[in-house]
């Protein structure tokens, strides 16, 4: 990050303080957002130190919300580890866009390897969105380390709250699945998207009542065939 | 170490993976068309199915109670387009008060 915000000549532009404004709203958001998930995660039976483990290490918001779910309904580790990863698996689409532009950045191999870590749904829609390449980079490492931070502190205080409060008389166990409706929309935009979504809630309707705790959701990844077909 | 924190590990390490596998090695190669559309479709199949197993099923078997109303005021919320911690929070407090009144 050999340009930081606000500093030089680059803090009065206003397309620098858009992205930065843009960068930082969205991340006090996502905080807000961590904060929901270190209620869950202590809700769902993790330390206060492994939901903080999780949100530095792990770095991705549906993955990690889905993990503690399929744990806190009774799920086996190993359920919870593949519906989460099945969930990371976007990261990789990310990745395979950002590539070009975080060559483009600069900055060596070293900073590619650090970065990598920061390619997530956020970062890679606020980067893509900007065509400059040095607001793009902005853009990247604006949200980055303003994400990763807010996203560590909210699940840090929400796993302190957590530890305080009784999950069910506060209706927390509706925040998971709540908060999975909230993700729905921006992949409903499509009629696969929306195909995938139906097929994906009937097929785990059908299998909960036969498979183990959490391999319905697992069952359910099937549903993404109907984009073989454009 | 217990369970879940080999699971956190796993799951740092898969997480890392699969970032850094489209950033540092498929760099500028393009996946065939109806792989990056299968691809871009896990989070429509997952979130859905994640949905009804938290809402509307005890892991085990499908069950309807005081949670469904809460998914259905998230549904409206989200439909309204409230913010995310509104969703959630009108989510757990009109289950939470359904849940009251029926204790």
């Amino acid at each position: 990050m050999s340009h930081p915000v606000g500093a030089g000549p680059g803090a009065r532009d206003p397309e620098v303080r858009r992205v930065v404004t843009g960068s930082l709203a969205l991340s006090t958001a996502v905080g807000i957002f961590g904060f929901s998930f270190g209620v869950l995660a202590v809700g769902a039976g993790a330390s206060v130190a492994q939901a903080l483990v999780l949100s530095l290490a792990v770095f991705t918001g549906a993955s990690q919300f889905s993990a503690m779910s399929v744990v806190g309904a009774g799920g086996s580790v190993v359920t919870a580890w593949a519906g989460a990863a099945l969930l990371a698996v976007r990261n990789l689409v990310y990745g395979v866009a950002m590539a070009g532009p975080l060559r483009e950045m600069g900055g060596g191999s070293l900073r590619r390897v650090v970065a990598a870590h920061f390619v997530i749904d956020e970062t890679t829609g606020l980067a893509l969105a900007e065509r400059d390449p040095r607001l793009r980079r902005l853009a990247f490492w604006t949200t980055a380390v303003a994400l990763f931070g807010l996203w560590n502190a909210g699940t840090v205080l929400g796993a302190l709250v957590g530890t305080a409060v009784d999950p069910r008389a506060w209706g927390l166990d509706v925040a998971f699945p709540a908060a999975f409706v909230a993700m729905l929309p921006p992949h409903l935009r499509t009629r696969h998207g929306r195909w995938a979504a139906a097929l994906g809630a009937l097929i785990c309707v059908v299998a909960i009542p036969l498979a183990p705790v959490g391999v319905p959701v697992i069952l359910a990844v099937t549903a993404i065939l109907v984009g073989v077909r454009p | 170490m217990t369970p879940l924190w080999w699971m956190i590990l796993a799951l740092a390490v898969t997480s890392y993976a699969l970032k850094a596998t489209g950033t540092l090695l498929v760099g500028s190669m393009r996946m065939p068309a109806p792989l990056e559309r299968c691809i871009a479709l896990i989070p429509a199949a997952v979130l859905s199915a994640l949905v009804v197993k938290d809402a509307l099923s005890d892991g085990r078997v499908l069950v309807l109670d005081e949670r469904a109303v809460g998914i259905a005021v998230a549904l409206v919320l989200v439909a309204r387009r409230a913010p995310l911690v509104v969703v959630i929070a009108g989510a757990a407090a009109v289950t939470a008060g359904v849940r009251a009144l029926g204790a």
